[in-house]
């Protein structure tokens, strides 16, 4: 039988085409996966193990593989991105198949896609982002923390943002994970940042900024952050800064007898009371002094709303933001921020807005809730579509970890399975899969990056990071990622 | 070498060191300067690459020890702990490990699908096990970092653990682990719920 359809990783085959003679597989259900992140490989990884028969083929728009795994985990969390060597494993099983650089939507159709294949799993998240809404978002010095964090990540797209660091006030809008890692990237000593893979580019304009204060600034009290005690911890312990909460945001609590914040669930009972320790406990000897001698500063402020971003004299750029001063109605995850008709202006040079992330519709034909933004679905199963599935933040709302992506995945896959099994998916037709759309792309003159030709990407990061006692030192544009690729 | 050939196997690390993201903070083979990937190249990510070897099958704990150190018998019953893992579908699969084996990659070498997804370096919360009532107070105490991961973890209970923190003793004798069954109706929003 073929030798091609042997995959080898060290010593031993992961999998053999289940055809075994046949060069190429004409008995197999085919599934596409649209997009490369943790969503997409989950999804694949379960189907591989669930049927031994499945063909999986993943479509990535951009040259390079996994996503907000790449270009969302902050730098300084590398433990996070271990999941890129599960995988890894993934893509080089014999019945997994990248394809990176094809745009679904642009060079290939949802439609072709479910032509040539028995199932069409779409699993690529959420690439664009809530706007706050109001006047001055548009002004230089005002970003969105997705395309500051693309930015700092080597997100192609995001290398011209250029932020102007030289302020020494920052404010966050938003108080969730991602929130805090651009906080901490902006107070982060460079001496650490400089052994991640933070870009070059990034780290010269950290080291070079000006940034001394970051007010991280949530609608609602303390009690509703997003955030999650790891990060909120990292913060605390961050070197050479201190935090500078404010006593009086934690009054409310203090006045909830002891057993309301005990009755919490232990989540957000830790995090509630780190954060009040952090506000409130006299630290100790050695704490104060490590304070007193830090040189940046960051700090929670509550109930606070964006009304207007404040512009200098020529309207060009952002000087400061007004902010509606809110009040809490009802407790826990469901308190609604109420305004007072309080007003307060904060001065600033750098506005990030990390209120969220929005997936966008890839396709008319493809049903889309843009109230959610997300595909509408049941399990997985996109609604009145069938053989078509989603998985990930697509599917769910672009909230969760990669653990929860992770769980989120399995269960689509578990859709798809059942779906074949029960002949809602008619596997017994055989389809083309990567065969025609292959076709179909070469007729297009679009060149798809193999999971292999990633692998020289991923080797020439890797050395090149290796000059500088960084992991990797990322290639920043499509052009030089293709261009290694085809080498 | 045979005593830090003693600690290696005792901490299960034969089996796994090539996939470990090591935490030398807590190894000790690094407070032993027997780390051969540790402190002189913990800033060098890169070569911490190449000792990973992707493959996650085949090489038992057992044949290593063997191969490497030559110096102990294949079964000692004094080493002998019996776990049971309970699959997500609530199939018991009874397991005889090691004094030393770890729990998640004590799985992984089974085949039950514990996922590790961080590899041991405490940043994400996929090896959780609820652990059998007995056994839960004979385990340590779990570290802050733990315990910051463990609140992220989708349906906890008071007695959730990581798997990748766990490494078996004599006292975890007749230990069950049970994988949490993620159901169907998932949080929509990866709220993370009450404990149970």
């Amino acid at each position: 039988f073929c030798v091609e359809d042997v995959r080898w990783v060290g010593w031993y085959p992961l999998s053999i085409n289940a055809c075994g003679r046949a060069a190429f597989s004409i008995c197999s259900p085919k599934v596409c996966i649209v997009g490369s992140g943790p969503a997409g490989f989950y999804t694949a990884q379960h189907l591989i193990k669930a049927r031994q028969d499945v063909e999986v083929d993943i479509y990535e728009r951009l040259p390079v593989p996994f996503g907000l795994v790449r270009f969302g985990v902050a730098p300084d969390h590398p433990e996070v991105k271990n999941v890129i060597n599960t995988f890894t494993l993934t893509a080089r099983n014999s019945r997994c198949s990248f394809y990176g650089n094809v745009n679904v939507g642009k060079d290939v159709s949802i439609e072709e896609l479910q032509q040539a294949y028995h199932a069409v799993v779409l699993s690529y998240g959420a690439e664009g982002n809530r706007r706050m809404g109001v006047p001055g978002e548009d002004l230089a010095g005002v970003y969105s923390a997705k395309d500051f964090v693309g930015w700092y990540n080597g997100l192609p797209s995001c290398q011209e943002l250029s932020p102007d660091l030289n302020c020494e006030t920052a404010v966050i809008l938003g108080q969730g994970n991602v929130a805090l890692d651009v906080a901490r990237i902006l107070l982060a000593p460079t001496d650490i940042l400089k052994k991640t893979d933070i870009t070059q580019p990034a780290l010269e304009a950290l080291v070079q900024s000006q940034v001394r204060r970051v007010l991280i600034v949530g609608r609602r009290g303390p009690m509703q952050v997003a955030c999650t005690i790891k990060e909120f911890r990292e913060m605390v312990n961050l070197p050479d800064t201190r935090p500078e909460m404010m006593a009086d945001d934690f009054e409310g609590i203090l006045s909830l007898s002891i057993c309301a914040v005990s009755d919490l669930p232990r989540p957000r009972k830790r995090l509630t009371e780190l954060m009040m320790k952090t506000a409130l406990e006299i630290p100790s000897e050695k704490e104060q002094e490590r304070q007193s001698k830090a040189s940046r500063v960051w700090a929670f402020r509550f109930l606070r709303s964006p009304i207007e971003i404040l512009a200098n004299p020529d309207n060009s750029r952002t000087v400061g933001i007004r902010l509606a001063v809110n009040r809490l109605e009802g407790s826990g995850d469901g308190a609604r921020a109420v305004p007072t008709g309080e007003v307060e202006d904060v001065t600033c040079g750098l506005l990030i807005s990390s209120i969220g992330y929005k997936s966008l519709p890839i396709d008319p034909s493809v049903p889309f809730d843009s109230h959610k933004a997300i595909v509408p679905n049941n399990m997985g199963r996109v609604q009145h579509t069938a053989g078509l599935y989603c998985s990930g933040w697509l599917k769910t709302g672009p909230t969760g970890v990669i653990a929860t992506t992770m769980n989120n995945s399995f269960d689509t896959a578990r859709s798809v399975v059942e779906d074949m099994e029960s002949g809602t998916v008619d596997v017994s037709a055989a389809r083309p899969g990567s065969q025609s759309i292959s076709g179909l792309l070469e007729e297009r003159g679009v060149k798809p990056v193999t999971f292999s030709n990633w692998e020289k990407i991923d080797s020439l990061e890797m050395s090149r990071g290796e000059a500088s006692g960084k992991p990797r030192e990322k290639l920043l544009t499509v052009e030089e990622m293709l261009q290694v690729a085809r080498k | 070498m045979a005593a830090s050939a003693a600690v290696r196997s005792s901490m299960g690390l034969t089996f796994r060191l090539s996939r470990v993201m090591p935490d030398c903070n807590t190894c000790p083979l690094n407070r032993l300067k027997s780390c051969v990937s540790g402190a002189a190249n913990v800033q060098r990510r890169g070569s911490f690459d190449s000792f990973r070897t992707i493959n996650r099958n085949l090489q038992t704990s057992k044949g290593l020890y063997h191969s490497e150190e030559g110096s102990s018998n294949a079964e000692d019953p004094e080493d002998v702990v019996n776990v049971v893992y309970i699959d997500r579908s609530g199939k018991r699969i009874p397991v005889k490990a090691k004094v030393g084996d770890n729990v998640l990659y004590l799985a992984h070498k089974h085949g039950i699908d514990l996922e590790g997804a961080c590899e041991a370096s405490l940043a994400c919360s996929t090896c959780q096990v609820y652990v059998s009532a007995d056994h839960f107070d004979k385990l340590p105490e779990p570290e802050e970092r733990e315990d910051d991961m463990l609140d992220m973890a989708p349906m906890l209970q008071e007695n959730s653990r990581l798997g990748c923190q766990i490494t078996l003793t004599r006292d975890l004798d007749g230990i069950e682990l049970t994988l949490p069954k993620v159901t169907r109706n998932f949080y929509v929003d990866g709220h993370v719920p009450k404990p149970h």
